[in-house]
């Protein structure tokens, strides 16, 4: 028998029972499903993100996007990029105008939320030098997509969003994290507008690689006053020794 | 006063314009709740059902849904409809219309004769009032058979699109997942990559990975890299070696704006490839996919619910005369389709109005992690289109596509319905997997010498 699977990650050389699955790459499927299944409707964990968050006395605020539930945040996209009445007032009390502002957000995957943003922020904060603070908390949100970061960043009247969110689950990887960064964020910015690091998670992108990155990103997002297609196609980013 | 009603007991139902009844008579579905064009409860869609049931088809050519003037693709519609051909049933309601098409006398050769006669909104309407039941077997009556250098499309047989996607378009991970899937009698629709790269050069040596094992191998059948249309013209250009055109279509002027194309741009594709005579025993060039949600998620959808705005893509389609036409129905998420049963009326829906405007109708059948459905979804689904005779289905290594991320049809899911309903591939892919099977395991030795 030979093996396809030496050369390629893909469902290759399965086997037939009949003509059909053997039952051990079914059952191999079904669990690859089943953790994706259970990763989009775990619900983000707030009180121990924020547990870990107050260890380490970064400031946070807690809040919500306008869609009510998980039901709602899949049939409505519109509700995840919004912020919910309560949330927004609280953003607009603060006093406003950072250089750039932190979004956790739980989007597809709470999983991916919970296992890898502190550790990524860890090591991002560090070669920042940034500590968050009352006057520059980080922004917790259930139930957003990307988009809210337009909305949080706009009330906020920040120059530049930074918004870590759970990826919808694959069958590889149910706890994928991506990043996503947006200069001048407003309501109605596009995909176009941002810039992405996508693929964080423990057979992805490793999280010192990623923080190198989006150091990389941020500071040039900064110097040149834009993200999107045009940062991506001109900005090199320096490899490990270089 | 509204032109449209329906009294039901002491309570009128009212229906302000064609387009507001043909969404509150469409089946439920997320994206029609969504777009806010959705009936308000099941009452007021039966009550849609009716009036639509009453409307002779006539008025669907009376009044473009989408305006002439401002729309390419109501102007393809309308400057190509056949008076002729629709004259047998010019005097139908969209109810009889659907009795009609169950006639057992109505056969597949009254059904082709009349395509040219319909336009996309009678099939979309007419689909409407439809069981599952009568799109399985309306559809079945149908057989749209084109050529390339297989032929796909006859009645008794069931093809496959070999899908070998990679995350990092890595050649040799591709080759892999070829050879598994010809070892399993899968690609002879096509051999179809969807590369991670729009880049010329990618795009270029995939092209030339495919037509290397392909020449090779004398396997009898086309292969396409699905890259942006601009990029396929522009591999013409090179001399890449390009068998099929492939393009995402939708079913509005503003929708196809957002893919970044045109009618006109789909005429220099098809042109340039006819150009190439690349077919050897036919001459369908392209490949088109679709999916009901693509005119909403671009905003581009003109107040029209979104399976009528799908089956307006079929016009586009049919222009071109393809090779292959699939509807990709479960891949746009649960914000257009929620979950199997709406996947699944989806599904059927798409291949019956292709099928009915002449369109040779494949399927992916597949779903997204967040969506409400999974395998068991997908194998009723398989089934139904089966039974239909959808000409292909996707064949994608154990059914987990590693690059686009989502789940759709495998090889074995192709072998299942093949020894289910007896269904054969395309003849020239038979015959040559019956001499060349016990001699597949050697294609490894391929493997070893493309470069990673």
């Amino acid at each position: 028998m030979i093996s396809l699977g030496q050369y390629t990650c893909a469902r290759v050389s399965l086997g037939l029972a009949g003509d059909s699955l053997p039952t051990r790459p079914l059952l191999d499927y079904r669990l690859a499903h089943a953790r994706a299944r259970d990763a989009v409707h775990f619900p983000l964990d707030a009180f121990s993100l924020s547990q870990e968050l107050k260890q380490r006395n970064w400031s946070f605020l807690a809040t919500r996007s306008a869609a009510k539930n998980r039901d709602e945040y899949l049939r409505h996209p519109d509700k995840g990029r919004t912020l919910d009445a309560a949330s927004a007032t609280q953003l607009a009390a603060l006093s406003g105008a950072p250089p750039f502002v932190f979004v956790i957000a739980d989007g597809l995957s709470a999983i991916a939320i919970q296992r890898h943003a502190i550790p990524l922020l860890d090591q991002a904060f560090a070669a920042l030098k940034f500590i968050p603070n009352d006057r520059n908390p980080i922004i917790l949100v259930e139930q957003g997509r990307v988009a809210i970061g337009d909305h949080i960043g706009e009330l906020l009247r920040a120059e530049l969003s930074v918004v870590l969110i759970g990826e919808r689950p694959g069958l590889s990887a149910p706890d994928s994290l991506g990043v996503y960064l947006t200069w001048n964020p407003k309501r109605g910015r596009t995909d176009a507008e941002r810039n992405c690091i996508s693929n964080i998670h423990a057979q992805g992108l490793p999280y010192d690689r990623a923080a190198r990155k989006l150091t990389f990103l941020i500071n040039e997002a900064r110097r040149r006053k834009l993200t999107g297609i045009s940062l991506k196609e001109t900005a090199a980013l320096p490899e490990p020794g270089a | 006063m509204s032109r449209y009603r329906t009294t039901l007991g002491s309570r009128v139902y009212q229906f302000e314009d064609l387009k507001t009844l043909l969404a509150k008579a469409t089946p439920l579905r997320s994206g029609d709740e969504l777009a806010g064009l959705a009936a308000h409860d099941a009452e007021e869609r039966v009550a849609a059902q009716m009036a639509l049931a009453d409307l002779p088809l006539q008025a669907l050519l009376d009044e473009p849904l989408i305006p002439y003037e401002t729309d390419e693709v109501t102007r393809l519609i309308f400057d190509t409809h056949d008076s002729q051909a629709f004259s047998p049933i010019s005097h139908l309601t969209v109810g009889d219309f659907r009795d009609w098409l169950l006639d057992n006398n109505v056969d597949g050769e009254t059904l082709k004769q009349l395509a040219p006669g319909l336009i996309p909104e009678h099939a979309a309407a007419v689909s409407k009032l439809m069981r599952q039941q009568d799109l399985v077997k309306v559809a079945r009556k149908l057989h749209v058979v084109t050529r390339f250098r297989t032929t796909v499309g006859l009645p008794g047989h069931l093809s496959t699109r070999l899908q070998p996607n990679h995350p990092a378009d890595d050649p040799r991970a591709i080759a892999a997942a070829i050879v598994d899937g010809l070892m399993l009698g899968s690609g002879d629709a096509v051999i179809g990559i969807n590369p991670v790269s729009d880049n010329p050069a990618t795009v270029h040596n995939l092209l030339r990975l495919v037509d290397t094992i392909r020449e090779r191998y004398s396997i009898p059948t086309q292969s396409c890299v699905l890259s942006h249309i601009t990029t396929q013209i522009e591999a013409v250009t090179a001399g890449s070696p390009v068998d099929l055109v492939f393009q995402s279509i939708a079913g509005t002027e503003a929708a196809n704006a957002s893919f970044g194309i045109n009618l006109a741009l789909l005429r220099e594709a098809h042109q340039a490839a006819l150009e190439l005579g690349r077919g050897t025993i036919g001459q369908n060039v392209m490949y088109f996919e679709t999916g009901q949600g693509a005119a909403l998620s671009a905003n581009a959808h003109h107040g029209v619910d979104q399976q009528t705005c799908e089956a307006r893509a079929y016009a586009v389609a049919r222009h071109f005369e393809p090779m292959l036409v699939n509807t990709v129905v479960g891949f746009i998420g649960p914000e257009y389709l929620y979950n199997g049963k709406q996947i699944l009326r989806a599904a059927l829906e798409d291949h019956f109005c292709g099928k009915l405007l002449g369109l040779p109708m494949g399927c992916d059948v597949c779903y997204t992690n967040h969506a409400e459905a999974d395998d068991d979804d997908m194998d009723a689904i398989l089934t139904m289109l089966a039974a239909a005779g959808v000409n292909y289905i996707m064949g994608v290594p154990g059914a987990d596509d590693i690059m686009l991320n989502y789940q759709s049809s495998s090889f074995h899911d192709a072998l299942y319905l093949r020894s289910l309903f007896n269904l054969r591939p395309a003849p020239e892919f038979e015959q040559w997997l019956e001499q060349h099977r016990p001699a597949l395991p050697q294609m490894m030795a391929l493997l070893s010498e493309s470069r990673s």
